[in-house]
């Protein structure tokens, strides 16, 4: 079996055993699947206004997942696209209240600013990476906790007068959208979701089609072979993580200047940063394939909200899905040797 | 508040607030010494936490003032055989350590909310009827200054420091101890030395689910009393901040836990002194995150982690 | 007779190869018996499933007229066979007590009974002259002690059969000389070694009867008094020339490669290329011959860059190189095949025409304004494959699905065709088969026909003595000799790289 069809196999076969546990969960709290997983689909795509807030709740998670990917494409494990998305979020919605510009200037503004916060919080465990060879995982990790407390901090006492909430962002600065509110019956749809589609046709320009993405992959993929053939290894190291950090700041300005509209004290984090590991694992660190996981996490997500009012199912049994789906995609090595195996026995 | 009363406060709450992270620091630098990252203390604490509260709130009338220690007993177990789930994926499959402890957090909230919405209809469980409290030691309490501070704690404080020492004395003083950490250092030379990597690695993620169960029960029974989706909020991470900062030996992570509950209580109640109330709450807040980098930065002196961390054991691979 | 160990006609399949075919060896109470052969002969397999590491597909074990199955490490320790690793296994931030009883720990009640190890680890030590400190952590002690340390791990599980795998490989001559000492105090005690070697001047030192394996094949064991190195090196080495490639004489011209006073440390610090002095000239291919570990890795990273220098001069017609990067020394005009393909040759995972652009993409017409050009990265990838008969399905296909054979003509073909001034081609024809190897020697020479310096290195003396002009021998990281390929003999080459014979430089060459 080749490696091509595995790398498509793999993340199919992990979703179906990730719903199908889901289902026996069900079963066993006395709950019945179809009924769950109908209601789940219904919340999620059964009409205009849930598809809306379907498609909103996708955005960030397609970000996060090009923030994570991005990393791994280099051979480096950013979980703290967590900690890169809230200041993100607070840069851009820091912008956003700062300034009093026209629309064209300062929201572009908004949004570069956030990516720019996420770029700078990602640059400091790339630098300790490149130049002091820290390992990348708990340093990313150490600064997720730093960003929530830090952003807190500012929130309260710098961009707000000791409030839980900034005040919201002009319209100048906003990614609302009456129109397509209006088109999606009055959800929450901005029109961030254009923006992710155009960071992974950016994400897959600059890895595919860049010479600095030739090189982020070739240091990725072997950094003996990059030494060899004269690429600064260290170099491409920090342009990984400022890129990756870049993307998870989008994410948090998607929330900041669309989703929310404003920041808020945060008592724990998002998720959505550590959806996006999820997101980019079962996508395979391709742009498309995180589009199309974002997108399956989007739905499950969206639709857990409305699993309690219409089958009973408490929400959280989405969460216990995206875990068994990350395992088995982890677990790769065994459903490759399981497939390989069951392939020769068939024949 | 004068100084003296406010250093009390300070000690018994510091004491408080680190136990809970001494145990599940102590379940991490077990399962890291052997060579198995553990980003999953967090979930680990979560099913600890969860176990605890489900069994005090239905078992209170059976056993009583009793309660919460049988309580803890059960979260260690769920915490053990949770913790299967990390050595099964990151030791058996050769997952990626880290992304299988990611899972493991994830998996814990999710299964740990889910049932308690099922079970009790509500995302946050009721109050447990039989908490834990504090315990004045009798004659030492009595002891002016000191007293009062050291010894009127909850007796888990008490429990964990003591436990950092078993453990110190289980991984440097027995034969188990040097097999563990030899297959954290260099597996294939413990493989030729006739030791068995697999099971070696599993009894180190099993101990660490049971003491991270341990802390989890230790944590909803002494500081939150309930459990909810929010009752673990990072307390795993910092403990992961304390095996790495306390260079992955049990009273280092012992100390680098008390210092980091130390921090926190600082940020709740550093008003009272004077040099402390300038410092912003954040800086206090985020003290064992920002520690640790420098830590592992080499700046406070060099925390080198145990050789084959995060790498699968493949026999026959040389 | 009296054998301890007797292994019979065993054979050991790998997918692909045949790594043991029908090997016989037979281990005598208290001698020393080497087991030779060259580089990837076979020996470390053979040895492996001596010590259970792998199981034989055929032939059997005795051990002392006993037929054993080896499954595992424990039954040849518990067999009272003990294996000292060419690569040590031992646990560094460990002491040296710690790590020889690291499984079999004496207790005194709960605890490691650390004072009662480390009396036993010194008595034993003391009664071998293997001169250890008990209590030493592994960091902080010499190569030769871990070695020391090894051979103690073995004798304090009651091993009798000793099993050395390269033993020297690591040591300087002064440790060699107590290795010596430790050979002989051992067979006072009644110990039996096996030396796996491709040194002849070892076994001819200490050794009392040889086995020797050619490409997988026993060739012949034979009592080493009444033999001769010269004996010895062709049996090793075959008698019959595999490889006879047509090449007309080198006309060489003014010097291209220029390396003086060259000194290099490995990684572990020790200075492994010593004041060496070294020139290539244009039309002219230089075959470096030593053995493995003399410091020819050193040297070659030191010439492209992946290795800094700590003294001395690398002049590229008349440019130093020394301190500049891999990629000013690429542009500078140096080709590398190197030593391992998929290490630092390819990037495995990369489709094969990006491989065959990996020195040049950033360049014009395949880079331009920061972006890709890839009809132009296709297009010359199309004409490597063509012209270097890459067989690949496409030029798309992932380069770790090619065989070994076709990964080095991609590699050869993006070296050579930028035409560098020097082409440095380590191990080039490592694990191929036939085809594949001529046609990389003819690639070498063409190089040369067109002028170009070429600097090979290699383990195999007939490709050594078939592609080079000249021969430079490596021994303990100097040039010791430089000699003509159509004057010397592998016998010759063979004393020379085991450092049994100093030619004066420049007494017999044409420099």
């Amino acid at each position: 079996m080749s490696n091509r069809v595995l790398t498509i196999l793999i993340p199919i076969i992990s979703v179906l055993l990730g719903l199908i546990v889901g289902a026996i969960v069900m079963s066993v709290s006395g709950f019945n699947p179809i009924e769950g997983y109908g209601a789940l689909i219904k919340g999620a795509v059964g009409d205009s206004f849930y598809l809306g807030e379907t498609i909103r709740q996708i955005t960030p998670y397609i970000f996060a997942g090009l923030a994570v990917a991005f990393a791994f494409r280099t051979g480096l494990f950013n979980i703290g696209v967590e900690g890169q998305l809230l200041v993100g979020w607070t840069a851009s919605v820091w912008v956003g209240l700062a300034f009093d510009l026209p629309k064209i200037i300062h929201l572009p503004m908004a949004v570069l600013a956030g990516a720019l916060a996420g770029a700078l919080w990602a640059f400091i465990p790339g630098i300790l990476k490149a130049r002091l060879r820290v390992h990348e995982v708990i340093v990313t990790i150490m600064m997720n906790y730093i960003a929530l407390h830090f952003v807190n901090y500012l929130i309260r006492y710098v961009i707000s007068d000791e409030q839980n909430t900034t005040e919201r962002v002009p319209e100048s600065a906003s990614l609302k959208s009456p129109l397509l509110e209006t088109l999606t019956d009055y959800s929450t749809l901005h029109y961030g979701i254009f923006l992710a589609l155009a960071g992974a046709i950016v994400f897959w320009v600059i890895l595919e089609k860049t010479t600095s993405g030739f090189e982020l992959r070739s240091v990725g993929l072997n950094q003996h072979a990059s030494e060899y053939a004269g690429m600064n290894v260290n170099r491409n190291i920090v342009l990984s993580m400022v890129i990756s950090g870049a993307f998870a700041g989008l994410a948090g300005a998607m929330e900041g200047l669309g989703t929310f509209g404003y920041g808020f004290i945060h008592d724990s984090f998002s998720g959505v940063g550590f959806d996006g590991i999820a997101v980019a694992l079962l996508g395979g660190n391709i742009a498309i394939g995180v589009v199309l996981a974002a997108a399956l996490f989007g739905i499950l997500k969206q639709g857990a909200l409305i699993m309690p009012l219409e089958s009973g199912v408490p929400t959280e049994l989405v969460e216990i899905v995206i875990a068994i789906i990350i395992f088995f995609v982890a677990s790769s090595y065994i459903i490759a040797y399981l497939l390989r195996r069951f392939k020769k026995g068939a024949n | 508040m004068d100084i003296v009363s406010a250093f009390e406060i300070l000690v018994k709450s510091m004491l408080f607030a680190s136990a809970p992270l001494i145990l599940t620091a102590l379940g991490g630098v077990f399962s890291e010494r052997s060579g198995v990252v553990n980003i999953g203390l967090e979930g680990l604490m979560v099913i600890g936490a969860f176990a605890a509260v489900v069994f005090n709130l239905t078992f209170a009338s059976t056993f009583g003032a009793a309660t919460p220690w049988v309580a803890l007993l059960a979260a260690m177990g769920i915490g053990g055989l949770f913790s299967l789930i990390h050595a099964v994926a990151s030791i058996t499959f050769r997952a990626n350590q880290v992304v299988s402890g990611v899972a493991i957090n994830f998996l814990a909230v999710g299964l740990g909310v889910f049932l308690v919405k099922a079970w009790y209809g509500a995302g946050q469980t009721a109050k447990i009827p039989v908490p834990m409290y504090y315990t004045q030691i009798p004659i030492l309490s009595d002891i002016p200054v000191i007293g009062p501070m050291f010894f009127n704690n909850y007796l888990t404080s008490y429990l964990a420091i003591i436990v950092a020492i078993i453990a110190w004395f289980v991984l440097f003083k027995t034969p188990f101890g040097l097999r563990l950490r030899s297959v954290g250092e260099h597996p294939l030379a413990a493989d030729t030395m006739g030791i068995n990597v697999f099971k070696m690695r599993y009894i180190a993620v099993f101990i660490s689910g049971v003491l991270g169960g341990l802390g989890g029960g230790v944590y909803a029974q002494t500081i939150s009393q309930d459990f909810s989706g929010g009752t673990i909020t990072g307390q795993g991470f910092i403990a992961l901040a304390a095996v790495i900062f306390g260079k992955w030996h049990p009273l280092g992570a012992m100390g680098a836990a008390l210092f980091f509950g130390l921090a926190q209580s600082l940020a709740i109640i550093g008003g009272s002194f004077p040099l402390l109330s300038d410092v912003p709450n954040w800086a206090l807040l985020s003290a064992p995150y920002i520690l640790t980098i420098l830590a592992l930065a080499g700046f406070i002196g060099r925390a080198d982690a145990p050789k084959a961390i995060g790498t699968p054991y493949i026999k026959g691979k040389r | 007779m009296d054998y301890v160990i007797e292994m019979l006609n065993i054979r050991k399949e790998f997918p692909g190869i045949v790594a043991n075919d029908n090997i016989t060896l037979q281990l005598k109470k208290g001698e020393i018996h080497a087991l030779l052969g060259e580089n990837g002969a076979g020996k470390s397999t053979l040895m492996n499933v001596l010590f259970g590491l792998y199981q034989p597909e055929q032939g059997e074990i005795k051990v002392k007229g006993k037929k054993v199955h080896i499954t595992n490490p424990n039954v040849a320790n518990e067999l009272g066979i003990g294996m000292v690793h060419q690569h040590f296994m031992l646990v560094e931030s460990f002491t040296i007590t710690e790590n020889i009883v690291l499984g079999i720990e004496p207790k005194k009640g709960l605890t490691i009974d650390m004072k009662k190890a480390e009396k036993e680890v010194q008595a034993i030590s003391d009664r071998y002259g293997l001169r250890v400190d008990a209590t030493a952590k592994i960091s902080d002690i010499s190569v030769g002690m871990q070695q020391r340390v090894e051979i103690l791990k073995t004798l304090y599980r009651g091993a009798e059969m000793l099993i050395f795998d390269e033993p020297t490989a690591v040591l300087t001559p002064q440790e060699i000389n107590e290795l010596t000492q430790i050979f002989r105090t051992l067979i006072k005690e009644g110990k039996s070694i096996i030396l796996i070697t491709h040194k002849l001047k070892e076994i001819i030192e200490v050794c009392d009867r040889v086995t020797v394996i050619r490409k997988g094949v026993g060739i012949d064991t034979v009592d080493v008094e009444g033999t001769t190195p010269n004996e010895l090196a062709s049996l090793m080495v075959g008698r019959e020339v595999l490889f006879n490639t047509k090449k007309t004489p080198a006309q060489p011209k003014e010097t291209v490669l220029d390396i003086a006073k060259l000194n290099v440390k490995d990684s572990r610090g020790v200075m492994s290329v010593k004041d060496l002095d070294l020139t290539v000239r244009a039309g002219e291919i230089v075959g470096i011959a030593g053995v493995d570990g003399n410091g020819q890795s050193e040297l070659i990273e030191a010439i492209t860059g992946l290795k800094k220098s700590s003294s001395g001069s690398i002049k590229l017609n008349g440019k130093e190189l020394s301190s500049l990067k891999p990629r000013k020394i690429t542009e500078s005009g140096v080709g590398h095949i190197p030593q391992d393909r998929h290490k630092h040759g390819l990037v495995l995972d990369f489709s094969i025409g990006d491989n065959m652009l990996l020195q040049t993409y950033y360049q014009s017409p395949y880079s331009k304004r920061s972006m890709l050009n890839n009809r132009e990265i296709n297009k010359q990838a199309k004409k490597l494959i063509a012209e270097f008969d890459v067989r690949t399905p496409s030029e798309w296909t992932e380069a770790r699905a090619l065989s070994g054979g076709n990964q080095q003509k991609a590699i050869i073909g993006r070296e050579v065709d930028r035409n560098p001034d020097v082409l440095i081609a380590a191990q080039p024809t490592r694990g191929l088969d036939v085809g594949a190897i001529e046609f990389i020697h003819q690639r070498l020479i063409d190089q040369r026909d067109k002028g170009k310096a070429v600097l090979l290195l290699s383990f195999e003396l007939d490709e050594i003595i078939n592609v080079s002009d000249r021969i430079a021998v490596i021994y303990e990281g100097s040039i010791v000799a430089i000699v003509d390929p159509k004057e010397t003999t592998e016998q010759e080459l063979g004393l020379l790289m085991a450092g049994s014979k100093r030619k004066e430089a420049g007494e017999d060459t044409h420099v």
